[in-house]
């Protein structure tokens, strides 16, 4: 059974912090769709489109029919634990300062046998459920659970160094004033953040929900403005070396495409707040965070961003905001390569329209801000990158695979 | 009569006899701007980004680039601010006369009246009874509302409640009184606005606006050292940034108070 | 039916003394075996004009890229890149092309250096399934590959680490006569048994010690080596498979089973006529693995085998004479190398050490490339002495 986690001590000042190093992250092309599958908390391997074998380790031909069509499907993750190693010595400086790590031979009963990372409540013979995951490198591995979820299965270190679980961990939520700021607050609260950093901007401005979010557990109010640098770099420094998690916030929703919005100040709003913010964030928190990553149980984990699923596609009707989040999606994506050499994610949570006053108009189905806040909360103990929150984000998400063109004239129409 | 005698003139700000006051707020990103519903054009509060700081971005030097709106921080408002004052002549600040820049102020002190009441609003019988001690006001004088509003921060400054912006100034007829009456050179508040916060619901909404700037008459707003000042006798240097169509400007509000060797 | 490999022969076994570490490249080490077979054979190198080729640090360069670093103009080239099965594979291409006429002196050699990093570095490049699959997952190297397969086993035959302890211990055994080997120290059973773990259940002593090192010998006609008057080796029978049971969930057996009875039909002997057997020893599960594919036992008795046999030069089962990889080190690919140029050593009565008595006939084995969860290669010879 996993003991559960202990609140990490005071960090010992006279202690060097450990340098993140990563895990060989190196794989072939045709591996990346596992890291695709474990960005979204998926379990997908190649399956053979002309005999339907199911493949691993990925391969260019299929090892039953030499076919070339190898797509990356859902597969039946159950199977059973073959044979475990405890390794105790490794060539590998990541894994070294690891020791001893577990790993088994795990044969699916979909087929292939697959060798795994190992739960530390899972022995040999028994059932077993695989989940790929991204490690620290930011690749795909695999990792092996017991058939049924045990106590305390999170505090788990093999697991743990696989997730951003915000237990015992202080999360910065950058903007307090919004729902969805709030909702976090709480989420990550239940969560077992050990403290809540809320950012709230102009605090001469008071604003719905403050006096509940002010009762939250371990939740403390930070003046920080993500529209100013200075704000930014004044909270960063207060702050920074002791935010393991960071959740950006910040919205700045209106309507409208490009041309009856009249003149730019709206659009410089919009990009101050969000892609500016995002910007200022990063260059604020970022050193500190990608130097902590491998600093103990509370070790930096993860940045977030919210983004509005429309930053994959433009929504006419939300235009100039689409193409916002877009400009915010694409720092995301350089952030998350920044961030992975210290072995700490960016996690974007894609939403649609939510329950809140500037999505009055559109009509259901909407997000509730909880919802949100719950989905990121869950994602981040499951260590996703990339997770679509509610029906429409889906949906988008779907058609979009389908064609984008289509997509592109539906929803300009 | 000879041309006056500027030498003396800096003469005695040199040695004091002329005492220069500040009546500027620092420019600072958290310096509340004024609020208007969130659907509408908002005023930008002042930013700073670093261009250089004797680093790689520039080795030997120092500075910043700025932004902010018009009216962001202590700031002058141009009668081009107002629909009322859109169509006079040399209604915006970099057409405005450069003599108009400098001008003698009035200074009523309704502090006590304000820290009773928030939206305390200076009245015509306020006025008059101000004359009554330091005579009347001398036409294109500055009239400054001292409330001491400056001395209160943050929240405070600003008391947003749920129905808006709560802070004195000027009823309706205490502003066409002061225009039409005492050709008033303008007015300033230390308050985020010359008007009062609850002017909206004003008849019309913010006099102290459309009156002034309707009559080509300015605004200085978020002043502060007005307790600084004596009622009468000291000169502003109030001159707005030479915008092109501006519709106000951050600036540095100076008086010259003539001290009194008692 | 296959062809008899009637009339060629193995000669002038060469060991290049290991080194733990060295400073010297993978070229240098080739270049001093290729060196002592031509003298060992009374030749010129202007004679060699067969080259085979095994090494996994000589990159950027492959056998080519050595006929011109060593001088030499072969007209039959070839490189084997299949570590432990090596060995066994160059020499029946060797043997066929000398028996075609294609060449006539075909040296076969395998060496590596080992330098401080090089082994850690091969590891995670060694295969594409290697860096996708298997590096991440704790890097642990062939070490917790052969673990799993070793657990694996242990359930399945009920095999004990006291089994594999005899087998490393009777490999140290004959080691300490054989001079070239680098563990110089005896080893009981208590010191095996008391062994670090590295990657349960496989501890120190199951571990080989990776080392610099070049192992070579020469492939002729026999009545070439008869007028060279050096001795020489037949060659009875070979068998080669890769990949063999990929079905199979786990490793629990190798190519050889899928060609046993040909192997034998070949060379038209059985398993009772072989008077010792020089199997691929990564790890001592594969020994034991081997002694069942092989036919001396019966699969899942690999276990009891090894309790009723001493394992020793002298005893009855001789194996891996020189003390095998287990005890004189592995020399990177010159490993798949070492047990047949033991078993030459040993039917020519050419030993350095432990002799096995009356040695007619012997069995090499070779096994290697574990890219993912399983050794890939597998391949064996029968030799018998009196060639020349
Ligand atoms: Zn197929």
């Amino acid at each position: 059974m996993t003991r559960p986690l202990q609140r990490p001590k005071r960090k010992d000042p006279l202690k060097k912090t450990r340098v993140p190093l990563l895990p060989q992250g190196v794989r072939s092309r045709t591996a990346l769709g596992l890291t695709a599958a474990a960005a979204e908390g998926r379990f997908r391997l190649q399956v053979c489109a002309d005999c339907a074998a199911v493949i691993y380790p990925p391969r260019d031909a299929c090892p039953r029919c030499l076919s070339a069509r190898l797509p990356f499907r859902d597969v039946d993750n159950r199977g059973t634990l073959l044979a475990e190693t405890t390794i105790r010595t490794s060539t590998d400086v990541y894994f070294r300062e690891r020791m001893p790590w577990r790993i088994g031979t795990v044969q699916l009963d979909a087929g292939p046998s697959i060798v795994a990372h190992l739960h530390g409540d899972l022995r040999e013979g028994e059932r077993t459920r695989l989940q790929l995951k991204i490690d620290k490198s930011g690749q795909a591995i695999a990792m092996a659970l017991p058939a049924e979820d045990t106590p305390n299965m999170a505090d788990d270190p093999q697991w743990r160094e696989l997730t951003c679980d915000p237990k015992f961990r202080r999360v910065l939520i950058t903007d307090g004033r919004t729902a969805v700021g709030q909702a976090l607050a709480e989420a990550v609260s239940e969560a077992g953040a050990s403290v809540i950093f809320v950012g709230v901007a102009d605090p001469w401005k008071p604003f719905p929900g403050e006096g509940r979010l002010r009762k939250i557990e371990r939740v403390e109010i930070v003046a920080l403005d993500l529209t100013d640098t200075i704000s930014v770099n004044e909270c960063a420094g207060e702050f920074a070396p002791r935010v393991d998690i960071l959740i950006n916030t910040a919205e700045y929703v209106r309507t409208g495409g490009l041309i009856d919005r009249k003149g730019l100040t709206v659009a410089r709003e919009e990009l101050e707040m969000r892609y500016f913010g995002l910007t200022r964030l990063a260059q604020a928190f970022g050193p500190v965070l990608r130097a902590r990553g491998a600093d103990g149980v509370n070790s930096a984990a993860a940045f977030v961003n919210l983004l509005s699923v429309y930053a994959l596609v433009n929504w006419p009707a939300y235009g100039a905001f689409s193409a916002t989040e877009a400009a915010c999606l694409s720092a995301a994506q350089s952030l998350r390569a920044e961030l992975r050499q210290g072995g700490v994610k960016v996690l974007n949570a894609f939403f649609g329209p939510l329950e809140t006053e500037w999505y009055q108009a559109v009509p259901p189905p909407k997000v509730a801000p909880s919802a949100l806040a719950r989905a990121v909360v869950r994602a981040l103990q499951q260590g996703l990158e990339d997770v679509f929150v509610g029906d429409i984000a889906e949906d988008i998400r779907a058609r979009l695979a389908v064609d984008p063109k289509a997509l592109e004239r539906e929803l300009g129409s | 009569m000879g041309a006056p005698d500027l030498l003396a003139f800096a003469g005695a700000v040199a040695a004091g006899d002329i005492e220069v006051v500040d009546l500027t707020h620092t420019l600072s990103p958290d310096f509340p701007t004024i609020v208007m519903p969130p659907e509408l054009g908002q005023c930008a509060p002042f930013r700073m980004e670093e261009v250089s700081r004797y680093d790689e971005r520039g080795s030997a030097w120092y500075w910043n680039n700025i932004s902010m709106g018009e009216h962001t921080g202590t700031h002058f408002d141009a009668p081009v601010h107002w629909i009322s004052g859109k169509d006079l002549a040399n209604n915006s600040v970099d057409t405005i006369p450069a003599a108009n820049f400098i001008a003698p102020a009035a200074v009523i002190d309704i502090s006590r009246q304000s820290a009773a009441n928030a939206d305390y609003e200076l009245t015509v019988a306020d006025v008059t009874a101000w004359e009554k001690q330091h005579g009347r006001i001398p036409p294109r004088s500055w009239v400054l509302l001292r409330t001491d509003w400056s001395k209160k921060i943050g929240r405070d400054y600003v008391n947003m409640r749920e129905d808006g912006q709560h802070t004195p100034g000027p009823c309706p007829e205490v502003v066409r009184f002061l225009v039409e009456e005492r050709d008033l050179h303008g007015l300033g508040t230390e308050t985020i606005g010359t008007d009062a916060g609850q002017a909206f619901h004003f008849n019309p909404p913010y006099p102290a606006h459309y009156y002034m700037h309707g009559k080509g008459r300015y605004g200085l707003q978020c002043l502060a050292n007005l307790d600084l000042l004596p009622p009468t006798g000291a000169v502003i240097v109030a001159a707005p940034l030479k915008i092109r169509r501006g519709s106000g400007s951050p600036l540095r509000v100076l008086a010259l108070v003539p001290r009194s060797h008692a | 039916m296959r062809q008899p490999y009637d009339g060629i022969v193995i000669a002038a076994p060469v060991t290049i003394p290991y080194r733990r570490y060295s400073t010297n490249t993978a070229h240098w080490w080739v270049g001093r075996a290729v060196r002592e077979v031509v003298q060992r054979a009374g030749l010129r190198s202007s004679d060699i004009d067969g080259l085979s080729l095994s090494s996994f640090t000589v990159g950027p360069d492959t056998a080519i890229g050595l006929t011109q670093h060593l001088g030499l103009s072969p007209r039959w080239l070839d490189h084997v890149p299949l570590g432990g099965a090596s060995g066994v594979v160059a020499l029946r291409r060797a043997a066929r092309a000398v028996q075609c006429g294609d060449a006539e002196f075909v040296v076969c050699v395998a060496g590596d250096t080992n330098q401080v990093d090089s082994f850690r570095r091969m590891l995670s490049t060694f295969s594409r399934f290697a860096q996708d699959a298997v590096y991440p997952y704790g890097s642990g190297g062939p070490n917790s590959g052969f673990a799993l397969i070793t657990r694996n086993y242990m359930k399945h035959y009920g095999a004990t680490r006291e089994d594999f302890g005899k087998i490393c211990v009777a490999q140290r055994d004959n080691a300490l006569k054989f001079p070239h080997a680098l563990m110089k120290k005896p080893l009981t059973l208590d010191e095996y048994l008391g062994a670090r773990a590295i990657s349960d259940p496989i501890h120190l002593f199951d571990c080989v010690m990776p080392c610099a090192g070049a192992e070579a010998f020469l492939v002729c006609r026999e009545d070439v080596a008869k007028g060279q008057g050096i001795p020489a080796a037949r060659l009875l029978a070979t068998i080669e498979r890769h990949n063999a049971f990929p079905d199979d969930p786990i490793q629990y057996r190798g190519g050889w089973a899928m060609d046993l009875p040909e192997f034998y039909a070949m060379a038209g002997v059985t398993a009772d006529d072989v008077d010792f057997v020089q199997t691929y020893d990564d790890y001592p599960v594969i020994c034991m693995m081997q002694m069942e594919d092989l036919g001396f036992c019966a699969k899942g008795e690999g276990p009891d085998f090894v309790r009723s046999h001493t394992l020793t030069a002298d005893g009855s089962f001789p194996h891996n004479t020189s003390g095998g990889q287990l005890s004189v080190g592995q020399a990177g690919a010159a490993g798949g190398f070492l047990g047949l140029v033991e078993a030459v050593r040993q039917v020519t009565g050419e030993s350095l050490g432990a002799a096995v008595p009356d040695a007619k006939i012997g069995l090499v084995s070779g096994f290697g490339m574990i890219t993912y969860d399983r050794g890939l290669a597998s391949g064996a010879a029968l030799l018998a002495g009196g060639g020349a």
